[in-house]
């Protein structure tokens, strides 16, 4: 008989969220001994306070694109495969619906066509939707619009099944997924870091992927590195369950342009979109005022009334509630992957801002990919944790 | 004792007894009405649950207007209240 040893992994995931689920999915499945701990419930931050937008439409050329085509094929074969007696594409509301992204105006047309144009340069589908077009794609929108572009790969998907099915699944693969299970320190060896301390016990890991979102920053800090992730709160407005009234993801143009945006002040542009249970969903504002969650009316008339704008006939429809959620931007709006040469043995998986769910699969592929010392399928260097860094 | 004014409304075509002030779901709860409408995919009663306009559970169609919180709705002199099956539309 042994001297009973600490707990150990291969790999200890902080976070509980889409991204956490994802790298231990991923881990696992590559045969990795992985443990998942989370302060708090699955889902329980700003997973479970998402859309569920898995967008390719709104991402200029760039790493932050090629990470979510990448996604946009891993979301496509995760939805492949088996769950009970159907696939988990329906277990999880995965739906290839296609995007509708609609100018108002001639110019900002021009300007959607242009963009679309560069996007398909970079392998995105994405197809020019005429004014007299547009009723066939969604026979409720309002009329006088411009015209729009189509985007066939964007999909949606229901955050909170998603994350429980990747965290099922990873446990069927050997992980072990540890909820209530608040992180207090990580275990060091100079600058090292080589496992994690929770109230109750430590857990000796190779490596500690930190996917703790928006409160990555607070993980890191416990490493004595800075990663710069702060939150911007998102309003969702959700109606009572109707017929299927809205078939895309629909919004305006603002969109692509608030996603990018530095301001501080709030900002609305409509996504709108109908979910399987007929609730139909319409975010998303933007704002950076902290970790306030204080109900803004502010916020929910300008996503109502830019909803209308597009949807006429929600005018008629109750709204059921309203939630916000707090999602995790980077200064230059691209998140953290990979390891911290600062602090080895650490690991970023965070900072995704509203883009997490959709850039979760990719973002859990790369991470097993490298902590399996295998070339990744894409370059991690324009997400390294340590980019923010002043330069001397 | 209570004086209030009373007058019907009609539920699927019966009459149901109601008074000033009653809200839909108190006269069909009076009447020992208990559900009004199916849910829209496993096609399941549904009836008052929270009573307080939140959870939108006792949907019903009143005078052809469909998914109206019974809990809030004033019954008025004559409404022609119908059960809601799925959306009502």
């Amino acid at each position: 008989m042994t001297a009973e040893r600490p707990a150990g992994a291969d790999v200890v995931v902080i976070g509980a969220g889409i991204v956490g689920a994802a790298c231990a999915y991923h881990a696992a499945r590559a045969g990795l001994s992985v443990c998942v701990l989370d302060r708090g419930p699955l889902a329980g931050g700003t997973t479970g306070a998402g859309e569920g937008n898995l967008l390719v439409s709104d991402k200029p050329p760039g790493p932050e694109l090629q990470l979510a085509l990448l996604s946009n094929r891993l979301w496509r074969e995760l939805g492949a495969e088996q769950w009970r007696s159907g696939t988990v594409a329906d277990r999880i509301e995965l739906d290839v619906k296609g995007g509708l992204v609609v100018a108002e105006s001639e110019a900002g047309l021009v300007g959607v066509r242009q963009f679309a144009d560069r996007q398909r340069a970079a392998g995105v589908a994405a197809a020019d939707v005429t004014s007299a077009d547009l009723p066939d794609y969604e026979p409720k929108i309002a009329a006088g619009l411009a015209g729009a572009v189509h985007y066939p790969q964007d999909m949606q998907v229901q955050p909170m099944l998603a994350t429980a099915v990747l965290l099922r699944l990873a446990r069927d693969a050997g992980a072990t997924v540890l909820p209530d299970m608040e992180v207090t320190g990580l275990l060091r060896d100079g600058a090292r870091v080589t496992g994690v301390r929770t109230a109750g016990r430590t857990v000796i890991a190779e490596a500690v992927v930190n996917a703790a979102g928006t409160w990555a920053g607070e993980i890191a800090a416990l490493a004595d590195v800075s990663v710069p992730v702060a939150p911007r709160r998102g309003f969702v407005l959700v109606t009572e369950p109707l017929p299927q009234l809205v078939r895309h993801k629909v919004y305006l143009t603002d969109y692509v342009a608030d996603v990018a945006s530095d301001s501080s002040a709030l900002q609305s542009s409509p996504v709108v979109e109908g979910t399987p249970s007929g609730t139909v969903l319409v975010g998303a504002t933007r704002e950076r005022v902290g970790f306030d969650r204080t109900p803004s009316p502010d916020a929910v008339r300008a996503l109502a009334t830019s909803a209308v704008r597009l949807f006429p006939f929600l005018a008629q429809v109750s709204a059921l509630r309203v939630y916000r959620g707090f999602r995790p931007y980077c200064p230059d709006h691209l998140p953290v992957i990979g390891p911290d040469p600062r602090a080895p043995g650490l690991w970023h998986a965070a900072g995704h801002e509203g883009a997490g769910i959709g850039l979760a699969p990719a973002t859990g592929h790369l991470i097993a990919q490298a902590l399996r010392g295998v070339v990744t399928d894409l370059p991690l260097a324009p997400f390294r944790p340590e980019r923010f860094m002043a330069v001397p | 004792m209570n004086t209030a004014p009373t007058f019907d409304i009609s539920f699927d075509g019966r009459s149901v007894p109601c008074q000033d002030g009653w809200t839909i779901g108190a006269a069909l709860t009076a009447a020992g009405v208990r559900s009004w409408r199916t849910t829209r995919i496993a096609g399941r009663p549904r009836g008052l649950f929270c009573g307080i306009g939140v959870c939108f559970d006792c949907l019903v169609t009143v005078n052809g207007q469909p998914s109206v919180r019974a809990c809030l709705a004033p019954a008025r002199q004559g409404d022609d209240v119908r059960t809601q099956l799925g959306t009502g539309t």
